[in-house]
């Protein structure tokens, strides 16, 4: 019996290390960024296809800061330079999107252009950002975290606790999870207690009456936009940090985002949290092959001989559009009743 | 009078054919997955032309110059552009690449062939490549990764291990190298507990690890290139400590790898054509006169890629296309005065004597009736952050 107590943990340190620390992870980084896209959505009526490739702006600025710091000498320590890279990072993505509106978007809501005319301009900016940051910095993989990589490493885990899985716990798995959930609180206290915040809900439910109760609706759309930068900076960084900065990868993630953001219910913050999480964790689980943590829980003569894969990590992408499609046929408002026009 | 004439005609005519080039092209992928590799593999390559040129005995005395393309490695379009355009626009006599097996396949069929230029690759190894339809064009130094494969196997099966599992790259080299080794693996009695394809260009390999792990071998083999998923799944793969040693395909095997990688690969084998003979020798020793590091992935390649081409020439007395083709095998094989690296000068003085030659070069060059080379490999494990040659055979 003792070896089947064993046996269990096992499984569970298997399934935490290939399966639940990268898709916690994963799916935080997911749900920032759709975070971003859903208020956008919520408040200014328009899929920003654009938040992918700011993203990657906000990481390019990070990283460059990150190089200014290293030259001086200056660190965290055994945390990442970049978090102290961040702040100015976000100044900068805000600053960017702040002139995005100024002299695109600003356009076509004062004409009160169709959203799908919004959708085409943003697809126009998507494009712009994405040829200036490699423009800046080169369409190459780059790496910039540096301090610790490792709070627990899995040889050592393994040693520590005599079990025959390791379970490795990295740096920017953990800053992903605390950044996130301190970026989520603080925005959830923004919008349910600030003024600010209950304007822009206001005007997000209903834009004439917001006008009719005095909400200046230039100020609601600008901090919509600074919300919509910080995050898109935040995203992108822990992206980065976590995994490696490809301006590519970062144009790429537009799809899981928005499949998050659907999911979830467009306009609906709290299920674009809920839906990064949902794809992340069905990225990964999907497909991952089972065959060892079976193994350990089954007895012998039942142990699978297959992989006991659902789906070959070629599909991983594909996983996406299944949620995306899935949702749309059976709940098309996703979980949380988000608006659709 | 009239011979005087005769005689400055004579003369403005043979300085007319000394000044007229030979143009070679070198396509090799200077941008993408293997970058860190072209530049030496190139500079191997103009090594030969260089010597040809300089030694005054290439067809009485020709020079050549060299144009250099851009193959990418993977995109086949950019790639047959850039051959395109070395054939029509700058008139090449013949073509030293490419370098990928997937676009060396591309722009040997599409232009290459359809145009009657030789091209010799010094890396394409892919087995499709043998059976290519090339009209006597296409040649290789490298040889197919059906030996490859079999000589990955045997060194996996000779270090006592029973199981891996196994990566490829998604192409035409990474599935056809898989291929191989798994053939001649499970032949010899291994067994390959998962094999998981890996695209290039992603941020994350952790589910290809993951899924590669959960078949329960300690051992991954790594077909791909070193700077692109490659090195990427061996990153994830530390970071998790999914595997406890890897093995490493050619396209993985440089000291990139060891840079870029954050964590210790010490231990991992891996396998690379090539050959510590006295022509690897005395390639290495004309290299460092030149400022060359010859010791490098099919760098040795490339430079009898191109002095294969320039004996062809002077084989056939012409440097035009039709005459390389003809004369390349001739060159390369027995019967005739074996020659070694920097001894081009020697074998152009018995080509225009009429003689043959049996060029031997840097890697052992003996091309088999499909033309490519039968195949020599060094094995090598990583030791110290550096790769170590621990057998060759």
């Amino acid at each position: 019996m003792d070896g089947f107590g064993t046996d269990i943990l096992n499984a569970l340190i298997l399934f935490a290390n290939f399966v639940f620390v990268p898709a916690l992870s994963y799916g935080s980084q997911l749900a920032l960024g759709a975070v971003g896209v859903t208020l956008v959505y919520g408040v200014l009526r328009f899929a920003n296809f654009a938040h992918g490739d700011v993203m990657a702006f906000g990481t390019m600025i990070t990283i460059f800061v990150t190089w200014g710091l290293q030259s001086y000498g200056i660190g965290l320590g055994p945390l990442p330079t970049a978090l102290l890279a961040l702040p100015v990072a976000i100044l900068g993505t805000i600053a960017l999107v702040l002139f995005y509106d100024k002299t695109v978007f600003q356009f076509y809501r004062r004409n009160r252009s169709a959203p799908v005319i919004y959708l085409v301009a943003s697809v126009g900016v998507m494009f712009i950002t994405n040829g200036l940051v490699r423009l800046f910095i080169g369409p190459d993989d780059r790496r910039f975290a540096d301090g610790e990589r490792f709070i627990i490493k899995a040889r050592a885990f393994k040693k520590m606790t005599g079990l025959s899985e390791g379970l490795s716990l990295q740096v920017t798995q953990v800053i992903t999870v605390v950044v996130a959930i301190i970026a989520v609180a603080a925005l959830f206290w923004f919008l349910n207690k600030t003024r600010t915040g209950k304007a822009m809900r206001a005007y997000s439910d209903n834009e004439d009456l917001a006008l009719l109760s005095g909400i200046n609706p230039d100020r609601v759309v600008m901090v919509t936009w600074i919300l919509a930068g910080t995050l898109a900076c935040i995203a992108g960084t822990l992206y980065g940090l976590d995994k490696s900065f490809k301006p590519f990868t970062y144009f790429h993630l537009l799809l899981p985002i928005f499949a998050a953001a659907i999911v979830g219910g467009i306009g609906q913050p709290v299920g674009a949290i809920i839906g990064g999480y949902v794809v992340a964790f069905s990225e990964v689980m999907a497909t991952y092959a089972y065959k060892k943590f079976l193994k350990y829980l089954l007895p012998d003569d039942m142990a699978p001989s297959t992989l006991m894969q659902f789906l070959s990590t070629d599909y991983k992408f594909a996983i996406s559009f299944i949620i995306l499609v899935l949702v749309l046929l059976i709940r098309p408002t996703g979980i949380f009743r988000g608006r659709v026009y | 009078m009239k011979k005087i004439t005769i005689a400055a005609l004579a003369a403005i005519m043979a300085s007319s054919v000394a000044q007229a080039e030979i143009k070679m092209g070198v396509i090799l992928g200077f941008t993408g997955p293997i970058e860190s590799l072209t530049p030496a593999m190139a500079d191997s390559a103009e090594l030969a032309f260089k010597e040809a040129s300089e030694s005054g005995k290439l067809l009485g005395g020709e020079t050549i110059s060299v144009v250099r393309g851009d193959s990418t490695c993977i995109d086949a379009a950019a790639g047959s552009a850039a051959a395109e355009r070395m054939i029509t626009a700058d008139g090449v006599a013949g073509i030293m690449g490419a370098d990928c097996s997937g676009v060396t396949t591309a722009i040997a069929s599409n232009v290459a062939i359809p145009n009657g230029v030789v091209m010799v690759s010094p890396s394409a190894t892919s087995p499709a490549l043998t059976d290519i339809e090339d009209n006597g064009y296409f040649f290789r130094t490298a040889p197919s990764d059906a030996r490859g494969g079999q000589v990955m196997a045997q060194v996996v099966i000779e270090r006592g291990i029973t199981d891996v599992a196994v990566t490829y790259e998604n192409s035409d080299y990474g599935k056809g190298l898989s291929d191989s080794f798994i053939t001649n693996f499970k032949a010899l009695g291994g067994e390959v507990t998962a094999t998981a394809a890996h695209e290039n260009g992603k941020a994350d390999y952790s589910a290809e690890v993951a899924a590669l792990s959960a078949g329960g071998s300690d051992i991954l083999v790594v077909i791909g290139y070193l700077d692109q998923g490659g090195r990427g799944i061996i990153q994830s793969s530390i970071d998790t400590d999914a595997f406890e040693n890897y093995v490493l395909g050619d396209g993985m095997i440089g000291q990139s790898l060891i840079d870029n990688v954050d964590g210790d690969l010490t231990g991992a084998i891996g396998s690379l054509p090539g050959s510590e003979s006295s022509g690897a020798l005395m390639f290495l020793d004309l290299a460092a006169s030149a400022g060359l590091d010859g010791d490098g992935p099919f760098r040795a390649e490339s430079y009898d890629a191109a002095a294969l081409m320039v004996l062809a020439m002077q084989a056939g007395g012409n440097a035009d296309r039709a005459t390389i083709a003809e004369n390349l095998m001739s060159v390369a094989n027995a019967p005739g005065k074996r020659l070694m690296p920097g001894e081009l000068a020697r074998g152009l003085e018995i080509l225009a004597a009429g003689g043959e030659v049996n060029y031997e070069g840097a890697s052992n060059v003996e091309l088999t009736d499909v033309g490519e080379a039968s195949g020599t490999y060094k094995i090598l494990e990583i030791k110290d952050g550096a790769f170590n040659t621990i057998d060759v055979r």
